[in-house]
């Protein structure tokens, strides 16, 4: 008999916004069975702000204080100060944002709040693109991709730069604990979120979040395509802890087509473009696991 | 207790009086000294309440927001590029219905780089939904703190407020001011405990997202609120003076008004000066007066009203300028006047931008240009810049 690990509690209302097979909706969800009652969500601007709702109905069974958009950090910061002074400790503090109001309009005050040893668990939920505004190019975006923004057009130019490595800056920065997640592993995801509500200080997960307009994949695929980018080692599973790195699943075993070709935003990869991608893929992860056998 | 103070010695004085719990700040001259103080106090103890190092003056805002929706006081300061920096989260703490009282120490724009005095960063966020209560001096820098928390965190108000104290002219001069009690001050201002915020066991979302069905009516309740804080700055000013002597319970003081052939309507530390100008003309026979105007923000368009039922020519001075046009509260006293327009004459003047000094001579000449114009036939509708190098002064 196998057993159910994933909490039954639900903190997430039907009736919500989000789009069909919207990936940060469902981590959302596994997040909050994480978390649990006692929890203040703090939120930007991004799909999120719409896919809570529209007033006066919230779909979130936590308080949520929804703020600008370039803010999470400063306003983390401000809540537990108030806690700390109420004297109340049996809170925690997230900052829930996307990869743009994290990695781009969003750093300067996530790095402050790491600075200030904010106590609090900063989620980014990765779809790769300002999606909100209706798919712009970010640090997040991938190489090669396309985006309105990165729309390829007659001189064939798309995003030319890999994603930027938001979890080496914030590690150089100094979180307590940092930890990659997906929602096509969510006992993992729940462990790794149980676990950081247990240690104090900045603490950041990074969670690739499909989004199936913004990547141009059928609803149905959202989770078949997380898995595929850990399966790829596209976006590893790790955890960093008290300068130790962990691969939480070396399960890389499939090339990055299998992923890529997948997604309308990729479609138009050359075979040139998937070698080189693939190549950095592979040098990436070699890095990776180099890294986590030197600190483990 | 009197003592001898800076501006900012006093409005971090107040801050603590009031047992703010949470302070953000972020350096910037002349304000520097005021989160300086107030990281001392509470390094020392002298304060219960967090101190917040954020990395910009917009985390500041933002900070306070976070901190002011669990239920804590709070208060932060700030200057001239450090304000236009905060001005999205000036929008969102108002929208928000948060009571964050902030000391805005006044300081020019740039550029041209310049640290000194002028209002323009302030009546660039006019708009923001904020209060906005002028001091003259370091007293007021004090007293007028106090007098913030007490009209913000009415229940029927709920406003954020700024407390403006010119750079330098108050922020770094001694001066005697009266230091309440901390019990007096407790026994004025209760504790914090506003009826919107987070509570665990009630879950709400604070900040959603609204629809155009509802949206105006949100912002009619902010108007509302901004309409009701009038008769709460007085009814406060009335009990701050019962409670402390001294007395606030007008959003217009009047200085030698009574039988006054014309009035310059001032703000700020500069009404000092005028006020000296307005002793000196009485003692030569010229019936003049000052009409400070503490509170800008909401605009107190019946005391003018009032005011304008005795005097016919009004002359308003303002420390800033808007681009293309003139003085904002020349615009806003004239608007306010429209309706006894008839006999009624309303000049503007711009002086004191970026801590030109505004001397006694300056608001003489203010003061006979009034009632040369009320004299002649003319009417009134240009602008004069006041104390220019290249003689354009008009007279
Ligand atoms: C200061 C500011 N600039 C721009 C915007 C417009 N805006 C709202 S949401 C958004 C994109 C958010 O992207 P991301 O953080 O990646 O989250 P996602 O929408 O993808 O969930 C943008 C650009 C804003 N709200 N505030
Ligand atoms: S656009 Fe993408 S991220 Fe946003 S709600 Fe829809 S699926 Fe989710």
């Amino acid at each position: 008999m196998s057993k159910f690990t994933i909490p039954k509690e639900e903190y997430l209302s039907k009736g919500h916004s989000g789009c069909a097979g919207c990936g940060a909706t469902l981590l959302a969800r596994f997040c909050l069975k994480a978390l649990g009652p006692k929890t203040i969500i703090n939120s930007p601007a991004c799909c999120w702000s719409v896919v809570q709702g529209v007033w006066p109905r919230a779909a979130l069974k936590v308080p949520v204080v929804d703020h600008a958009f370039e803010c999470t950090g400063a306003v983390s910061s401000g809540i537990r100060a108030a806690l700390e002074i109420k004297g109340i400790d049996d809170v925690t503090v997230v900052g829930w944002a996307g990869d743009g109001g994290t990695a781009d309009i969003g750093l300067q005050s996530l790095s402050g709040a790491i600075d200030r040893r904010t106590d609090f668990l900063y989620i980014m939920y990765d779809n790769e693109a300002y999606m909100n505004t209706g798919v712009q190019t970010s640090g997040c975006t991938p190489l090669y991709a396309w985006t309105n923004t990165d729309p390829g057009g007659k001189k064939r130019e798309w995003r030319n730069i890999g994603k930027k490595r938001i979890m080496d800056m914030l590690i150089a920065n100094g979180i307590v604990y940092g930890a990659t997640v997906s929602i096509a592993y969510p006992e993992d995801l729940i462990a790794k979120i149980k676990k950081s509500r247990c240690i104090k200080g900045p603490k950041f997960i990074h969670a690739l979040s499909p989004c199936p307009p913004g990547w141009k994949i059928p609803t149905s695929k959202s989770v078949e395509v997380a898995r595929l980018a850990t399966q790829t080692g596209i976006f590893p599973l790790y955890e960093y802890e008290n300068g130790v790195m962990t691969l939480s699943k070396d399960i890389k075993n499939k090339p990055v087509e299998e992923y890529l070709m997948l997604q309308g935003r990729f479609r138009h990869l050359t075979s040139e473009m998937l070698f080189e991608i693939q190549k950095k893929v592979d040098e990436e992860y070699e890095a990776l696991k180099a890294r986590c056998q030197r600190s483990g | 207790m009197i003592d001898l103070m800076t501006g900012n010695v006093a409005a971090a004085k107040a801050a603590m009086l009031a047992g703010v719990e949470v302070v953000a700040a972020y350096p910037i001259t002349p304000q520097t000294s005021i989160s300086e103080k107030l990281a001392e106090m509470v390094a020392n103890d002298e304060i219960k309440a967090k101190y917040i190092k954020v990395e910009s003056e917009h985390s500041a805002m933002a900070a306070l927001i976070g901190a002011s929706y669990m239920g804590a006081r709070t208060f932060t300061a700030t200057s001239s590029q450090g304000l236009a920096l905060m001005h999205e989260m000036l929008f969102w703490a108002a929208g928000a219905r948060r009571p964050i009282v902030m000391t805005v120490v006044s300081r020019s724009l740039g550029p041209p780089w310049n640290i000194w005095t002028d209002h323009m960063d302030v009546i660039g966020e006019r708009d923001t939904g904020w209060m906005q209560f002028f001091c003259e001096n370091n007293q007021e820098a004090l007293d007028l703190i106090l007098l913030a928390y007490k009209v913000a965190e009415d229940k029927e108000v709920m406003l954020p407020t700024m407390v403006i104290e010119d750079g330098f002219i108050l922020s770094h001069t001694f001066e005697k001011v009266d230091i309440p009690a901390k019990e007096e001050v407790d026994f004025f201002l209760p504790p914090f405990n506003p009826d919107v915020k987070v509570n665990f066991r009630k879950p709400r979302r604070y900040g959603s997202l609204v629809m155009p069905d509802w949206t105006m009516e949100f912002r009619y309740n902010n108007y509302l609120a901004m309409e009701k804080a009038k008769k709460k700055f007085a009814e406060a000013g009335s009990a701050f003076s019962k409670a402390f002597g001294r007395d606030y319970s007008s959003l217009i003081e009047s200085y030698r008004c009574e039988g006054a052939e014309a009035v310059l309507i001032i703000t700020g530390s500069a009404a000092g000066t005028a006020k000296v100008a307005a002793d000196r003309m009485r003692e030569r026979g010229k019936k003049v007066g000052v009409a400070k105007m503490r509170v800008f923000r909401p605009f107190p368009n019946e005391e003018l009203l009032k005011l304008a039922e005795n005097v016919r020519t009004i002359g308003v001075f303002d420390r800033s300028y808007t681009f293309g046009y003139g003085g904002a509260i020349y615009s806003e006293v004239r608007n306010a006047l429209f309706s006894l327009a008839a006999d009624l004459k309303v000049k503007g003047y711009i002086g004191g931008l970026g801590g030109r000094d505004v001397t006694e001579t300056d608001f003489e000449k203010i003061f006979d240009d009034l009632l040369t114009l009320r004299r002649s036939g003319l009417a009134s509708n240009q602008v004069d810049w006041v104390g220019l190098k290249d003689g354009s002064m008009r007279w």
